[in-house]
This record gives C-alpha cells, sequence and structure tokens, in this order.
C-alpha cells in the first residue's frame, strides 16, 4: 500500500477509530493478563509479559469446543439457507408476476417492523412442538429464512437490466435457469452482504439461544461465554480470553467478504 | 429457417392497445422492418414473436407452428437488443456460445460455431474479454454473434444500431446487410429509423398507433405512400404537404393551380417531395410557389432550403416548406424563392381521411 500524509479527513477519523477499538483493544489486554493485573485501577495497559493461561483455562475450562462447533454450525447453516431461499423468494418477488404477489410482499415487509420479543414465546411454543427445544437445530430452523434477506435481494434483483434476463429465457433459460446462471453471479455483492449480515446476527445472538437451549454441551459461544459470569465473580481475564476466540470467525469471514465486495462490485459497475 | 406469421394478432395493455389486428406474413429468408415512431407497437410486436409478451388475441406462427404458448426458448429465435443485453460476468466467448450450451450442444460444436462467427464478425481478437472491455460497436458484434451462433429459425432485432453514433451506425448498417446476404435467415428489424428501414429491407411495414399503415418494398412505399402518415413519415427531409382544394378537375392551393387527379374533389393535401422541387426559371410552365426563406443548409452535394410560404391561400398560411436544391445559386434568409416542380411527381392525399388519391 501506498504511504499518504494525514489529510484533516484523518484527523477527525482517527479519533473515531480510537473510540471504536478501544473495547477491543482492552478486551485483547485483559485476556493477557493475569487476574491480579486485571482487576487493578487505574487499568494496566501493557503488561508485563503475557499469560495465555487465560485461552488454555477458558477452552478447558468449559465444553468450549461444543460451543464453538455449535456456533459455526448454526451460523453456516443459516448463512447458506438464507442465501438460496432468499434468493428464491426475492426473485419471485423481483420479477414474476403472480396474484397477490404485492399484498405477500407487504406482509413480509411488516413482518420486519415486530420485534423479535413479540414473537419469543410464539417461536418458542412452535419450536417446542416440533421437539427441538435444547437441541442445536432450535437455533436453526426458525431462521432458515429471513424477510429482511427477502426484501434486500429483492431491491437488488430489480436493479439488475431486464434484458440479460430475457436475452438468457430466448438462449432457452428456464426462470430457475435466469436465477442461477445470470441473476446470482451478478449479484455477488448483495449476496456476500446479506451473508456477512446473517452471520453476524446468528453468531451474535443471544436471547434467542439463550431459551431454547438449556444443557450446556447445546449451548452456542455466546450463550456459553456467559456462564463465565457468575453471580458472585467474574473471571473476566477467562471471559475476555473466551471473547477473543469468539470475535476471530467474524474478523477473518468481514476480511475475506470485504476483499470480494471490492472485486465484484469493481467487475459488475460497469455496465456490459 | 422459417416464415413468421402474425395472425389478427392485437396486444392490450389495460386499456392500451399497443397492437392492433395485426397480421403480417414474412417470408422464409426475408428481411422485414418494422418502422414507426415510439409508442406505434413494433416493439411490442418483436416481443410477442420472441415469447417475451403474450398476445391479448391472434396467433403467432414460427413456420408451421402455432408459438402463442411456447416459452421464449422453445421458440428456436435469436433476439439482439437495443442494448446488447450481454453477460456482464461472461467473456465474449461465453456470452456467443452460452445459447448452445443452455440447449447441451457438444463442446467441440459450440467451439466451432463461437469460431465461425467470430471470423465472421472479426471478433477472434476479443474473445476472452468481458463485455465491459469492449466498445459500443463490438458490443454490437457480439450481440449479434451470440444471435448468429444459434442458426435461429429467426432473428429478431429491437433497434440494434440506436445505441451507436452515427457512423458507426453506418457502418454496422452495411454490415448487417452483407450478413444477411451471407446467412439469409427471417430477420424482422424494429427501428425509428427510416434510413435504416429503407436501406435493410426486402419490405417494410409502417407502423403506427398499433396497425400496419402500409406493407410493402421500401422503394414502392417511398414512392407511393398509401397516406398522409406514411407520406409524413419515410423520407428525410419529409414530403411537404400542401393544404389544397380539387374542384372539377383543377386543384388549388393559394395562387398554386394544376391539373387534379381523378377522383380528387374537395378538400384535400398536396405532398411533393423536397427533392422534387427545384428553382423555378423564367417562363416557367410548371406549377410553382413561393416562399420566404428560413434557413438554408448547404451539405456540399446539396443545398436544403426550409421556408414558409408566401400568398398560400386560407388555411395555408403556416405551410412550411423544405426543399433539396442542386448547388448554384445559394438563397440568403430572408428572401423570396419561387419553387417548382412538376405535376407527376406530386401525391395526393384525402385531407379528411389522410388516404392517398394519386401518388406519382
Amino acid at each position: 500500500m501506498r504511504f499518504s500524509w494525514p489529510s484533516p479527513r484523518h484527523l477527525f477519523l482517527a479519533p473515531l477509530a480510537l473510540i471504536m477499538a478501544a473495547p477491543l483493544i482492552w478486551m485483547a489486554i485483559t485476556s493477557i493478563e493475569t487476574p491480579d493485573q486485571a482487576r487493578q485501577f487505574p487499568p494496566v495497559l501493557i503488561p508485563h509479559g503475557i499469560d495465555w493461561h487465560n485461552y488454555t483455562r477458558a477452552v478447558d475450562s468449559a465444553p468450549f469446543g461444543a460451543w464453538y462447533l455449535n456456533s459455526i454450525v448454526v451460523s453456516l447453516v443459516v448463512v447458506l439457507s438464507n442465501l438460496v431461499l432468499c434468493s428464491l423468494a426475492a426473485y419471485a418477488f423481483a420479477r414474476i408476476r403472480f396474484f397477490g404477489a404485492n399484498v405477500l410482499f407487504i406482509a413480509l415487509l411488516a413482518t420486519l417492523m415486530v420485534p423479535f420479543q413479540v414473537i419469543l414465546i410464539p417461536t418458542f411454543l412452535i419450536v417446542r412442538h416440533l421437539g427441538l427445544i435444547d437441541n442445536v437445530s432450535a437455533l436453526i430452523v426458525p431462521n432458515l429464512v429471513n424477510a429482511f434477506g427477502i426484501f434486500m435481494l429483492r431491491q437488488f434483483f430489480r436493479t439488475l437490466p431486464i434484458e440479460l434476463e430475457e436475452a438468457a429465457r430466448i438462449d432457452g433459460c428456464s426462470r430457475l435457469g435466469v436465477l442461477i446462471k445470470i441473476v446470482l453471479p451478478l449479484s455477488v455483492p448483495a449476496l456476500s452482504t446479506l451473508a456477512l449480515i446473517m452471520l453476524l446476527w446468528t453468531w451474535n445472538d443471544f436471547l434467542w439461544p439463550l431459551v431454547a437451549i438449556n444443557t450446556e454441551k447445546h449451548m452456542t459461544l455466546q450463550v456459553g461465554l456467559s456462564t463465565f459470569q457468575g453471580q458472585h465473580q467474574t473471571q473476566w481475564t477467562v471471559l475476555m480470553a473466551g471473547n477473543v476466540l469468539a470475535l476471530l470467525p467474524l474478523v477473518i469471514a468481514f476480511l475475506l467478504t470485504q476483499r470480494s465486495f471490492v472485486r465484484s462490485i469493481a467487475a459488475s459497475g460497469v455496465k456490459g | 429457417m422459417a416464415t413468421v406469421e402474425f395472425r389478427a394478432v392485437t396486444k392490450r395493455f389495460d386499456d392500451v392497445v399497443a397492437v392492433n389486428d395485426l397480421s403480417l406474413r414474412i417470408a422464409d429468408g426475408e428481411f422485414m422492418v418494422l418502422v414507426g415512431p415510439s409508442g406505434c407497437g413494433k416493439t411490442t410486436a418483436l416481443r410477442m414473436v420472441a415469447g417475451l409478451a403474450q398476445p391479448t388475441a391472434g396467433e403467432i406462427l414460427i413456420g408451421d407452428r402455432v408459438v402463442n404458448a411456447d416459452s421464449p426458448g422453445r421458440r428456436d429465435i435469436a433476439m439482439v437488443f437495443q442494448n446488447y443485453a450481454l453477460y456482464p460476468h461472461m467473456t465474449v466467448e461465453r456470452n456467443i456460445g452460452f445459447g448452445l450450451r443452455q440447449r447441451r450442444m457438444p463442446r467441440a460444436e459450440v467451439q466451432a460455431r463461437v469460431r465461425e462467427v467470430s471470423t465472421l464478425l472479426g471478433l477472434e481478437d476479443l474473445l476472452r474479454r468481458k463485455p465491459a472491455q469492449l466498445s459500443g460497436g463490438q458490443r454490437q458484434r457480439v450481440a449479434m454473434g451470440r444471435a448468429l451462433a444459434r442458426h435461429p429459425q429467426a432473428f429478431l432485432l429491437d433497434e440494434p444500431l440506436s445505441n451507436l453514433d452515427a457512423k458507426l451506425r453506418t457502418q454496422l448498417r452495411a454490415e448487417l446487410k452483407k450478413i444477411h446476404q451471407l446467412v439469409p435467415t427471417t430477420s424482422i428489424y424494429v427501428t425509428h429509423d427510416q434510413v435504416e428501414a429503407m436501406t435493410l429491407g426486402d419490405r417494410i411495414a409502417v407502423m403506427s398507433a398499433g396497425r400496419i399503415q402500409q406493407l410493402g418494398p421500401p422503394q414502392e412505399v417511398y414512392d407511393r405512400p398509401a397516406n398522409l402518415f406514411v407520406a409524413g413519415f419515410i423520407g428525410n427531409p419529409a414530403m411537404n404537404l400542401l393544404p389544397a382544394a380539387a374542384r372539377s378537375g383543377v386543384l388549388t392551393s393559394g395562387d398554386l393551380r394544376m391539373p387534379s387527379p381523378d377522383g380528387a374533389d374537395g378538400e384535400v393535401i398536396l405532398g411533393v417531395r423536397p427533392e422534387r422541387l427545384s428553382a423555378a426559371g423564367d417562363g416557367d410552365a410548371r406549377p410553382a410557389f413561393d416562399i420566404t426563406v428560413d434557413v438554408v443548409e448547404p451539405l456540399g452535394s446539396e443545398i436544403v432550403v426550409h421556408g414558409s410560404r408566401v400568398d398560400s391561400g386560407a388555411g395555408a398560411e403556416s405551410a412550411t416548406i423544405t426543399a433539396r436544391l442542386a448547388v448554384g445559386a445559394m438563397p440568403a434568409a430572408g428572401e423570396r424563392l419561387r419553387l417548382a416542380f412538376d405535376p407527376a411527381a406530386t401525391h395526393v392525399f384525402d385531407a379528411a381521411t389522410g388516404a392517398a388519391l394519386r401518388s406519382g
């Protein structure tokens, strides 16, 4: 990367970035401190030596591997199923004229206005009826498809030139073929954005996993980590080590999709 | 290759009739041009052949088969779009071969077809590029190539040249004609540009308000327009239309007098093409009228004069006149100019119905 001198913009942005990064930095620092250092005030910002024991303790002290695996499985399945199902529904709403399409779409949008707390209990009852409570599937099934994803992809699909789809249909594609071969490859920016958003939501979801899962080994990371926070004392250093580990996949996912964002926007930004 | 036929086809969008009872048969290998102003129904007619729009009534046949119920992919037609509609994420090679691969043609044959059309269109060096890396003319060629590679029953072309600059348009127009001579596939070409219609079509169908106003070879349509609409639409600059009256064998328009054609009686419109007008000499026996010159456009090979009639008589004061004159004495703006014409080279239309009473 080319070095350039800071501009006035940077004078404004740099402090903001620092404010944003501060909690993360503090988390990372705490995760390598001893419990004594972590309890001191003013906080020890430069620890004397690195104490990796917090990480081993975090991993050993609980079914950490199971939580991690649960989180990964739930997130991956939810992200993939959303990409597939939201694309299908969004394409139908974007391009196929069918009876009641507008009413259905408005009903769909209306569900976006309902806070999760309102549907928490009905969802719980349905999931219990399905016999999925305290099962990892309870975290997947209610989230297989998502109104926001349908809305977002529909808006994006409508911006693609319709002639491309007509040309593909004349070239012999079915509706599904048009979606798979023409629309989706041109929607990589929207799809990667949706994937990232769904990953963040699912990975960080706390309330629903807390309600739906009781057994320790079925918990996701976010719920599992909260068990480090006891009523009488909290093992801050171990908790922070666990948080750093929990954060890693998101950082990696972000870096990966960020690169594909830039590439896909650069490729599709020029009119064909 | 196949014939394409419209049988009493009507297309309504809510309460707008886009295509009104259209019947038209396009012969095998014929190059048919649908020409008309925007909103005349020409593109809708084309889209119904493609299967992208469904007729409200009537039948569309490709070959001997009624295709109304067939999906676009099953009609075995190829279409070239105004904005090319090249798949941006595919290379030129994959764009051209896409329709063939969709039809599960063996890979070697796809490659052979792609090679064949890329040679024909001079695209050999561009096969690895994406559409975004091509110029407008190159994209248009790729769009043509994608259609040609399919060896379809019919080509549908929807204003394929209108996104190009004037010079490229002229060049690609000639190329299109050459390609059709090499590969004489049944073609339907939609345009609002009457020059494209005249130069490309074996026959042209002039459309307005969802109906064919006239159908015939370009020269015939030019020489014998069936009505006022066609007379005004085909020809550039447009035909001069002068309000006139026909009484007992004499046609008068202001101070202009000439023999009236048979059957003309009452209010008529006299049509004279701009190139049929010439400066009247002294003692010129031909019918003539005066104009005040407004604008003079020297084009090198000829002069185009725009003016307004002087002494045109009641109801004709506003008539503007365009004349294509031989290079010579250059009239100046504001000058008075007397223009004469051969009465045999005029057109006479019924003022009420617009139908041609005589075309010379």
